[in-house]
């Protein structure tokens, strides 16, 4: 009997507000232990919520760049359970009205296959801190920095079929989440998670398998890896004859495989109930437009457009739509006025394979695009060959500096001038008399030799363009 | 009964008190020191007071006493000590709610209600008294021992906010703050024979007061006379950016003009039942009778669903204290209980801390909540709870206010009904169901039985007519001219 995988990912991403989703305290990443919280982070006696509009911006955001539909009214709901990292006793949720729902994501299954995979519902959460049990430690400790930082929850419908395409989803979602400015959706430092709902069934079956979460997928790497392990163990299972135990189960990645967390007999009963401190929240048709409006170019219809209007090649396209710097800075080039296809030249030819060779990080790039296009309009110019732009761009992307600058300290720019070329071209005269004579007897190809040593003697900053009037016209006398 | 001369005047009321400070005839201090002298001598009786920190308020007293040298003699509350209820945050003092299981806590900040109470010149005089997390109508349920009702000391003060109610009925303050989540001001402001104003949801913030019944939960005032319960309503009155359900107007603010004449009072049949006790029934009719001499009519009515309300008021007070208290679990404050692991370590903590009350509403919330009976409790408990808003909207479609007894029974002696819950709850039946609708509602003195127990009434309104309520309150105060000054010592000692 063959098999296949019936795959769900539920992926928490955090939103990228300054400050947290009830209380103003700093929610981005890092900071010593517990030094980013305040009386309502630690859920001191008394204290109240109060929603962060950003936050709510940014998952309605969310949810329109996926092509959800987002709630005009919403409410929040507690979900209780007790852990210490948890300060209330309940973590604030949406339960049975989530903000968004129905979307979806587009992703290439290979070159040129695109799936479209359902979202099931999209709704805000808040953070928990983070419980530490360091080693030689009789206790355990507590962090609240991250307690009540802002996410959103992305649940996928099962719709996906192979490892491969749910990396490739998550991908896409990544990728999605990146351009319309909701989240860094950094795997490392926690601002994208992902757990896998994974089922197995007789191929053409129509009903689901019984289905096992898989938690502590914490990179994408192991999207795939964890995702292997998990169907062949349940294809193994349905060899012997055995049953699935619908549980959840962890993730390890020294070992690559999954071990039981819970069965489902021990579920947690969450007594969701609507939270009585957040009243419903009149969120607006008006303010879902205007962020409609207001929503960046999805990346899909970029890629389509950098072909289409600018007429790029795919490759082309999606190197430049991989990460959002890439698009914007290549935008921003093109928007200096450079042709399209020149722009992409020049940002794969040397920015990326800079930043490649580096392991740079284009969001800390120290070259600007306005800088980029007037180094390109000084080589157009004439003022730098096509190699001293290249060196000059280099040192640029290097160390910084404006183009100008930059090529008078590298001693790049072109000489021009007919009068101090003159003697240059003179002497190589006088010295090349052999190729002169060809020249002067027919041989039409003995004018590039004697280009090439002038350049030469120039050390590559003569305009080839006056050397060579100068030379026709000196051997013409 | 004339005012014993042993206290100086101002202390019949709060207003008194400001005019006296701000003229400079008095000085905060000796207005302090006053306040400070009765609890000394009689608090021992009554037990009115958690915490007293007698340095501290003469500290707040003699910056007071600075300042107004300096001529700054602004302040609603210029120079009056007010006891705040210890389910409210104040900074340098403890708030316990009650309960071991914050024994010793400090916390970190002000309610919005205390930081308006400092801005307005007022002192913070010390924390009273409550049943633990004010899940109780006698103060019998306190971790700290119980309060008693300063007009006979073997009859309990009401609850939960006893402890306010007995301190300014026993001349400890002239001002109180209570909370008021099913009739928690208004219940022992009747028994207590004081003023307690519920204001309507959302008038007054609740950052900083320790959520019982997030839905439900007011801070409310409590006062010797009308008068001076408004002035404290307006001080801590008002929109708060920090509660999400505070709204701005709230309150309504006084209304002016003769409050009584024209005025529609209806009358519910269900108030009038046969539980009522007689005396309390006699006192209610005679303000019945005073506000149509003075040119009110009443209007008999019927609200058939205040039978439900007791059950719908458990159901969703239950709930949502089963989750408000989940997060004292003696990780971040508090005292904790020693376990050998995690789960042991929260059993010992609120196994050994919370009170049987508390354990029980925690138990009945958590079942209510509880997958597969959230349906049949829960969420039948908010319809049942829209119900009773709706048939008090029609309510107020025929009458301006609802007037009725507070209670159904003067104060009741000490352990009565401690080992009883369920009759316990039915203190609540004319109090509980003005909080399921939002609605303001306040209690006033209206009489005394002949052994000397107050009597109190209570007025109902739809949202928003707090003044309104206040304003009706103090024409039939005057009407009924009883006398309203504290007590100088507490009874049947």
């Amino acid at each position: 009997m063959e098999l296949e995988p019936v795959i769900g990912l539920e992926v928490h991403c955090q939103l990228a507000t300054r400050s947290k989703l009830f209380c103003r305290c700093e929610a981005g990443f890092g900071g010593l232990p517990n030094s980013r919280i305040c009386p309502i982070c630690t859920a001191q006696p008394g204290t109240l919520p109060v929603l962060n509009e950003q936050a709510l911006e940014l998952a309605i955001k969310a949810g329109l760049a996926l092509s959800c539909q987002v709630r005009t009214q919403m409410k929040f709901d507690r979900k209780n359970y007790f852990y210490p990292d948890l300060p209330k006793g309940y973590q604030i949720s949406q339960f049975d009205e989530p903000l968004c729902e129905w979307g979806e994501v587009a992703f290439e299954v290979e070159k040129g296959v695109t799936k479209v995979a359902k979202i099931r519902r999209i709704h805000m959460e808040e953070d928990a801190g983070k419980a530490l049990h360091p080693d030689g430690l009789a206790s355990s400790l507590v962090d609240l920095n991250r307690a009540g930082v802002p996410l959103v929850e992305i649940v996928g419908q099962p719709d996906l079929a192979s490892p491969a395409e749910a990396s490739a989803y998550l991908q896409a979602l990544r990728r999605t989440l990146r351009f319309a400015g909701i989240s860094d959706c950094d795997m490392e430092k926690g601002s994208l998670r992902c757990d896998a709902n994974v089922s197995v069934r007789p191929k053409g079956q129509k009903e689901f398998g019984t289905k096992v979460e898989v938690k502590n997928i914490n990179s994408f790497k192991n999207v795939e890896r964890a995702l292997q392990f998990e169907i062949a163990r349940q294809g193994e299972l349905v060899a012997r004859g055995e049953k699935i135990v619908q549980e959840t189960r962890s993730f390890r990645d020294t070992e690559g495989t999954t071990v039981s967390m819970r069965k489902k007999e021990n579920a947690d009963d969450y007594r969701y109930f609507p939270d009585p401190d957040l009243p419903l929240f009149d969120v607006g048709a008006p303010r879902i437009e205007r962020l409609r409006a207001a929503l960046p170019e999805h990346w899909l219809a970029k890629r389509k457009r950098y072909q289409e209007q600018w007429g790029l090649s795919d490759y082309d396209a999606r190197v430049l739509t991989e990460e959002p710097a890439t698009a914007r800075f290549f935008e921003g080039v093109v928007a200096a006025g450079l042709a399209p296809k020149v722009a992409a030249n020049w940002i794969q030819g040397e920015v990326l394979a800079f930043l490649g060779e580096t392991k740079g990080d284009i969001e800390e790039l120290k070259t600007t695009s306005a800088q980029l296009r007037a180094l390109i309009a000084m080589e157009e110019g004439n003022e730098l060959s096509h190699q001293a732009a290249k060196k000059v761009l280099r040192r640029m992307l290097e160390s910084g500096g404006e183009p100008r600058a930059t090529a008078e300290a590298l001693d790049l720019l072109q000489i021009r001038d007919s009068g101090a070329l003159a003697a240059t071209v003179d002497a190589v005269l006088a010295q090349e008399t052999k190729v002169v004579a060809d020249y002067r007897g027919g041989k039409e190809t003995a004018l590039n030799a004697l280009l090439g040593r002038v350049m030469k003697a120039t050390k590559g900053k003569g305009d080839p363009n006056v050397i060579k009037e100068l030379l026709i016209a000196k051997l013409k006398a | 009964m004339p005012a014993t001369p042993t206290s100086p005047a101002w202390t019949r009321s709060a207003r008194a008190i400001v005019a006296a400070v701000r003229s400079g005839s008095v000085r905060a201090r000796a207005v302090a020191d006053h306040y400070l002298a009765r609890i000394e001598r009689d608090d021992p009786l009554v037990h009115a007071f958690l915490h007293v920190d007698p340095a501290a308020v003469r500290a707040q007293a003699d910056a007071l006493d600075a300042r107004i040298a300096r001529g700054e003699t602004a302040g609603a509350l210029l120079g009056v000590p007010v006891a705040v209820k210890d389910n409210l945050c104040a900074v340098g003092s403890p708030t316990t709610c009650a309960s071991k299981i914050l024994e010793g806590y400090r916390p970190p900040y002000d309610a919005t209600v205390v930081e308006r109470l400092r801005a307005a010149g007022a002192i913070v005089l010390g924390k009273t008294n409550l049943d633990e997390f004010a899940m109780g109508a006698s103060t019998e349920n306190s971790g700290f021992g119980a309060t008693r009702n300063p007009h006979d000391l073997k009859r309990v003060p009401g609850g939960s906010s006893g402890g306010s109610a007995a301190a300014v009925a026993a001349g400890f303050a002239p001002l109180a703050l209570g909370s008021d989540t099913g009739g928690s001001v208004r219940q022992p402001a009747a028994l207590c024979g004081v003023v307690g104003l519920r204001p309507t949801y959302g008038a007054v913030s609740r950052y900083g007061l320790v959520a019982f019944a997030s839905s439900l939960d007011q801070v409310g005032p409590l006062a010797l006379n009308v008068d001076d319960c408004t002035l404290l309503m307006e001080v801590i009155g008002g929109h708060d950016p920090r509660d999400s359900t505070s709204r701005a107007g709230a309150f309504g603010g006084p209304t002016a003009g003769d409050a009584l004449a024209g005025l529609r009072i209806g009358i519910p049949a269900e108030y009038r039942s046969d539980a009522l006790d007689p005396q309390v029934r006699a006192a209610v009719a005679r303000v019945e009778q005073l506000a149509v001499a003075a040119g009110a009519r009443l209007v008999p009515l019927e609200l058939p669903l205040t039978q439900y309300a007791i059950p719908t008021y458990y159901l969703v007070v239950t709930s949502e204290a089963s989750s408000n208290l989940a997060r004292f679990d003696g990780v971040r404050y508090g005292p904790r209980g020693e376990g050998s692991d995690l789960s042991g370590m929260y059993g010992a903590t609120r196994g050994g801390r919370f009170g049987d009350e508390v354990k029980r509403r925690i138990m009945l919330g958590t079942y209510a909540l509880s997958a597969g009976y959230f349906d049949a409790y829960y969420k039948k408990a908010l319809q049942v709870r829209e119900c009773i808003g709706r048939e008090f909207a029609a309510a107020f479609a025929q009458c301006d206010v609802l007037l009725g007894p507070t209670t159904p029974t003067p104060a009741f002696p000490l352990g009565e009904k401690s080992d009883d819950p369920v009759q316990m709850y039915l203190c609540d039946v004319f109090t509980a169901p003005a909080p399921l609708a939002g609605l303001p509602a306040l209690s006033f003195p209206c009489g005394k039985t002949p052994t000397g127990l107050p009597i109190g009434a209570q007025l109902q309104g739809p949202c928003g007519s707090d003044g309104r309520l206040l304003a009706i309150a103090r024409a039939l105060e005057r009407q009924l001219a009883l006398d309203l000054s504290p007590l100088e010592a507490p009874r049947g000692a």
